[in-house]
């Protein structure tokens, strides 16, 4: 549909504007940027917030009785707006003043403080006293193994409902009571731990305050960090290295990897390791995995469960757990990286170095939150001794660099660690949506075939839309794949297999927009989702620059399996580098 | 029997005229001779009220009663026990109206059957002690149409409430009931239904006001595979209740005027959204649903013809702001019930997604008779931009308390003194809030105000759905503010902040105030935040709750100034502000008063004048209430 351009003056400047504009991005076409607090739109997905309700952005637009919002306000011919009156500051003003009557305002020690939107408001608006006061609201505090709720906090902007809601379908957060004591929380107003969150972290990515943020582990870490008898290694997820600098004023994109390694040896952990390791080896179980299942299939098995599922997203595990128990079967067995990185240091590696497991420290850097509930699972421990210690987000260890002051602009750019920290480039594209399906296919095409690559960029399953499709030509097979991100979509697919009309052989999940680099641990975006696609770009980048981008062609990961687990699927890899599922549902 | 034609309907219409006929005629003319069976009255009828307040003071029994009694006396066939719908004089019920003679009694007990029984039906004298005496003349009035209540008002809503049994479809069509659809599905285009309706000047009778007609067009014009006609049944003013007594009196109305909707924005179907808390309501509803149906007035091919129309009924929870038209469509939808920002309007994405057309229960009322008397009539009565009549609930400090109907124009003068009978107790008026809990409060020099939607909104105040609380001397206006700010903090839905948070602030305020620790600039923090929260909430509930605030500071601005600065409540409500004086002249030292303060803050030796400890005292008035010798008083 061709969009017709209409006229209107803001703040006495003419401004054309295709139809359907709203006031809020017309006024910031010319450079007036109306602030907003519960408005986040992250252009191209679902997550669309814009209730109205937080009543920051009103302005005043000629003839109308009332201020108007202005992020869901659209434009009409002729339409005269002011967003500055003195009518529209005072009432903003007085907005802002009546949150802070219901707010704990302990910025000092308040997690968000610097990058709290409620702050920047009320900073904007050189609010320096609070005229208003009285009873604050009675909201609930929660910690569970991810996400900590403080909803005293909470400004009720509502995006992580919709973070929930309408982009995960997970419906863990909504509305709750009404009036001054509203809240946002589960149903009936249970805890966290007793719904179907997945701690994908999403609802934390989004919070514009300090009312939903991820369970910090830093403290715990400076203490083992300290202590002469633990080994502390570290993992880095892939989607880390091209975030982290964002938190030091780097442009959104910056790859950060040399320096992100000279950091955390500066910080103290006896080795640096890189996820991507393990991430190759996931290729080499799950790649194998679906060679397997694919076998079967094309040699008339019925049985087998086709399409197989990634399994590398703990948000994701734990949606169809709680959501698809009668489809258990469809994912793949394999652990994440972040579990086999922790099997792998704490058995492979901890023998080779002489190491005793209780002695280790696993610690890994992941752009998620979910990955803190997921190292906690019983299944990943051996005599209660988890495989991986603790996970810190990005965040985390941004504010762990700036403790330790270290100015991470001056430092040296450093290798990682060997030989847990050799890795490939289809590993490093596992930050990003399509990546590890693309890292997959690197690897089956080649055992599938017998034949070199001959182009390894898989264009076909990148990019940023939220579910695509592609066919891949396994000699004369046609492997159809398929990439989500987004557990709403998920659901889509996963209805689909129930009702038997999936025609896809491999699917692709993620649970963050456009994958970990989206996480929930990640820099915030503060709704610019424009800072999650330049992520995407660098990691690109990051595996183009990369001398082997084929996980099989990872020298360490095959001496490891030559050394230890013999060959992909064996019995040893099976007990230490797949896990098994189990049904989860909450009975309401 | 199916109803295929207006010949059918018109057969119905004249056998059930037969019964209909005399009430009408009774309302009509004038006999003043009182019937009976033994002064050789062939037939009469005993209307009893059905209404949810007459039922509450066991008029249901007065039916039962009748009724026995009649069976006693084998007089089935001279005698008919009808239960119509509220006639709204709620003051005086139960009612019992005695047909032909419009004998109209008031505050009728089961016990009181029988006397009207053996007098009245069957000896033809009028039982006087149950008869309305004018309270200006202390004479009796015998017919309702010479009552002050009554004579001013002009009864279009309410025109079948107190005249036919609810429950019976045939005594609505007897009163040209289902007539106006079978006009619009045979003789019009839907076009032209809208053009009435619009020509007709019906606004919005739910508070809005919105042209009834333009909202229709909207919806008619809006093109998509499902289409909803919605009735807003979520009467939640406090004190309002005239949806509620259409829908007891006359749910029929309701049911034909969806319909017309559907045909004339091509819809077909329907949904009530009334809340549960109106059990009656509901009941009624669902027989007229059902008679409608089973007579293919309502269902597949209403009439015989092409239209298909069918309603469902939802129910709220009681939420005030479920009265507000989207959060109604999210509460059908089985979402949280809380307003979302319009554009878009229901009439383009409604329930479902669907276009769905609003309307509340009054203005479907008015929808029937419309059609069936004409726009240029309809338009002939009220004001110039109010067309038609306005329900109002009478509540409060008011000798008549009750639902009445009058034409838009009437000035509250007419409504609080010749209809309502002025103020209880001879006190002297001081204010009346319209508009439910977001009105405002109009005063002594609002009085000859015509009322309509336009010159409420103009004087601070607004129509609402037609509640009417009246004020006398004896309320403090700055607790009526804190009352109906309470109500707002309870009913907000916390979606936005000003409305969230600002009115609980205002509430805070106003408590505080009322407790004595005001201060001037409290007057103005207050006079702030009303100002913001008006211009900033997001739907209408938030837009308004202020008006209580505002009115009261623009009206009563000196009772605010006597709390703050004077400490001190002229209408003696607000106790923090009151002080008791034991008068050493007039007391006589019995010492009742100290052994009954709850909180020992009296002191004294017998026979000698005692003492209130004001660092004691509780306020609870218990002392000047038990003072023989009205030696105590209070300031």
């Amino acid at each position: 549909m061709e969009h017709k351009n209409i006229s209107l003056i803001i703040d006495n400047h003419k401004v054309v504007v295709p139809e359907d504009t709203t006031i809020l991005d017309a006024a910031k076409s010319i450079g007036i940027n109306i602030p907003t607090l519960c408005h986040m739109h992250l252009k191209g997905t679902c997550a669309d917030n814009h209730p109205a309700s937080c009543r920051v952005c009103v302005v005043e637009v000629k003839g109308r009785r009332n201020l108007a919002p202005a992020c869901s306000t659209k434009c009409a011919d002729g339409m005269e707006v002011k967003t500055s009156s003195i009518r529209v500051i005072r009432a903003r003003k007085t907005v802002i003043e009546l949150m802070l009557s219901d707010h704990p305002n302990e910025c000092l020690s308040c997690p968000k403080s610097g990058k709290c939107e409620l702050q920047a408001v009320t900073q904007h608006l050189s609010i320096n006293e609070t005229p208003f006061s009285g009873e604050l609201s009675l909201r609930k505090k929660e910690m569970t193994a991810s996400i900590v709720r403080n909803m005293d906090k909470c400004i009720y902007c509502r995006r992580c409902e919709t973070m929930c809601n309408v982009y995960q379908s997970v419906g863990a957060l909504g509305a709750v009571g009404r009036g001054f004591n509203t809240t946002i929380a589960p149903t009936f107003d249970r805890m966290l731990k007793d719904t179907d969150c997945t701690y994908c972290g999403q609802c934390v990515a989004v919070c514009p305050v300090g009312a939903l943020t991820e369970r910090t582990y830093t403290d715990q870490l400076i203490d083992d960090l300290e202590n002469p008898d633990k080994v502390v290694i570290v993992q880095v997820a892939p989607a880390v290295r091209v975030a982290l600098g964002e938190e030091f004023g780097n442009a959104p994109g910056t790859i950060v990897t040399g320096k992100l390694v000279s950091a955390l040896k500066d910080v103290g952990f006896d080795y640096v390791f890189d996820t991507d390791f393990s991430a190759d080896a996931t290729i080499m179980e799950e790649g194998s995995e679906l060679l397997d299942r694919l076998s079967k299939f094309l040699s008339g098995d019925k049985k087998v469960p086709i399409p197989l599922m990634t399994s590398c997203c703990p948000a994701w595990v734990n949606f169809y757990e709680h959501n698809f128990p009668d489809l258990l079967h469809i994912p793949s067995t394999a652990r994440s990286p972040q579990q086999m990185f922790g099997a792998i240091a704490k058995t492979y590696w901890a023998e080779k170095m002489q190491i005793s497991r209780d002695k280790l420290v696993v610690v890994s850097v992941m752009p998620c939150v979910a990955k803190k509930f997921e190292c906690q699972r019983p299944e990943f421990s051996t005599n209660k001794n988890p495989d991986v210690d603790y996970s810190i987000t990005t965040r985390e260890l941004a504010t762990l660099i700036r403790r330790a002051n270290i100015n991470f602009d001056a430092l040296p750019k450093m290798e990682f660690d060997n030989p847990l920290g050799e890795s490939t480039g289809a590993a490093a594209i596992f930050g990003s949506t399509g990546g590890v399906l693309e890292a997959a296919l690197r690897t089956a095409y080649e055992i599938y075939t017998k034949k070199p690559l001959p182009k390894i960029d898989f264009e076909d399953v990148r990019g940023m839309d939220s579910v695509r499709s592609a066919t891949i030509d396994l000699n004369g097979f046609a492997l159809n794949v398929a990439i989500a991100y987004g557990l709403g979509n998920a659901r889509k697919l996963m209805e689909e297999i129930r009702a038997g009309k999936c025609k896809y052989h491999v699917i692709e999940i993620m649970a963050c927009p456009g994958g970990c680099i989206g996480g929930g641990g990640q820099p915030l975006h503060h709704g610019d989702f424009e800072i999650i696609k330049a992520r995407q770009k660098a990691i690109y980048e990051e595996d183009r620059n990369m001398p082997i981008r084929k996980s099989h062609e990872n020298s360490s990961v095959i001496k490891m399996y030559e050394e230890f687990f013999g060959k992909p699927l064996s019995e040893k890899a099976h007990e230490l580098l797949h896990t098994h599922y189990s049904d989860k549902t909450i009975k309401y | 029997m199916k109803i295929s034609s207006v010949e059918d309907l018109k057969k119905i219409r004249e056998k059930a005229s037969v019964l209909l006929s005399p009430r009408e005629e009774g309302d009509k003319q004038d006999s003043s001779a009182c019937c009976g069976l033994e002064k050789g009255t062939a037939h009469m009828q005993i209307l009893t009220c059905g209404g949810t307040g007459c039922k509450a003071s066991q008029s249901h029994l007065i039916a039962e009663n009748f009724k026995k009694l009649i069976a006693e006396h084998k007089l089935e066939s001279k005698l008919e026990v009808i239960t119509t719908g509220c006639f709204g004089f709620c003051e005086k019920g139960p009612i019992v109206k005695i047909i032909p003679d419009n004998t109209f009694y008031t505050q009728v007990k089961p016990d009181d059957v029988e006397e009207i029984f053996t007098e009245h039906i069957l000896g033809g004298r009028r039982v006087e002690k149950l008869l309305y005496a004018d309270p200006k003349t202390n004479k009796f009035v015998s017919d309702s149409k010479h009552m002050d209540f009554y004579r001013k008002q002009v009864r279009i809503a309410l025109r079948n409430c107190g005249m036919i049994d609810p429950e019976n479809i045939e005594e609505y069509i007897a009163r040209d009931g289902y007539f106006a659809l079978a006009s619009c599905l045979l003789d019009r285009k839907p076009e032209a239904v809208v053009e009435e309706i619009k020509k007709s000047g019906l606004r919005g009778r739910g508070g809005g006001g919105f042209p009834t007609g333009m909202k229709w067009e909207i919806a008619a014009k809006n093109k998509a595979d499902e289409k909803y006609v919605v009735c807003n049944a979520d009467e939640g003013d406090p004190g309002a209740f005239m949806d509620r007594s259409i829908m007891e009196g006359d749910p029929h109305s309701i049911v034909e005027a969806m319909e017309i909707c559907g045909y004339a924005t091509g819809a077909s179907n329907g949904l009530v959204y009334i809340r549960a808390e109106y059990p009656l309501a509901v009941e009624r509803l669902k027989i007229a649903i059902k008679q409608a149906r089973e007579r293919g007035l309502l269902g597949k091919n209403v009439l015989g013809t092409d239209f298909s129309f069918d309603i469902d009924i939802r129910y709220g929870a009681g939420a005030f702001v479920c009265g507000e038209e989207t959060a109604l469509i999210h509460s059908m939808e089985g979402k949280r019930g809380e307003p979302t920002l319009k554009p878009p309007f229901p009439a383009e994405s409604g329930y479902n997604g669907k276009p769905t057309n609003v309307n509340n229960v009054e203005t479907f009322a008015n929808i029937p008779i419309i059609i069936t008397k004409g726009a240029d009539w309809f338009a002939s009565i009220g004001s110039e931009k109010s067309k038609g009549t306005k329900v109002f609930a009478l509540a409060g400090k008011i000798n008549n308390v009750g639902l009445i109907e009058v034409p838009m124009g009437t000035t509250l003068r007419e409504v609080i003194f010749d209809i309502g009978g002025g103020i209880k107790g001879g006190k002297k008026f001081k204010a009346v809030q319209t508009g439910g809990p977001s009105g405002g409060c109009l005063t002594e020099k609002h009085l000859d105000t015509p009322i309509d939607f336009d010159t409420l909104t103009a004087a601070g105040s607004m129509m609402g759905s037609g509640g009417m609380i009246v004020m006398d001397e004896d309320n403090c206006m700055v607790s009526v503010a804190r009352f109906y700010l309470d109500f707002i903090v309870e009913e907000s839905c916390g979606k936005c902040t000003p409305c969230r948070i600002g009115n609980k602030r205002m509430y805070e305020i106003l408590d505080k105030i009322t407790a004595g620790n005001g201060t001037v600039e409290d007057l103005n923090k207050l006079k702030t935040l009303a100002g913001v929260i008006k211009d900033t909430a997001l739907c209408g509930l938030g837009q308004t709750s202020p008006n209580p605030v505002l009115s009261t500071l623009s009206n009563f601005y000196d009772e605010y100034l006597e709390h703050v600065k004077d400490k001190k409540c002229r209408a003696k409500e607000c106790k923090s502000l009151l002080t008791y004086l034991i008068n050493p002249e007039k007391c006589v030292g019995c010492h009742l008063c100290a052994i009954n303060c709850p909180a020992d803050a009296i002191e004294g030796s017998p026979r000698k004048p005692h003492v209130i400890l004001f660092s004691k005292c509780i306020k609870c008035g218990m002392c000047m209430s038990r003072c023989k010798f009205k030696a105590i008083s209070v300031r």
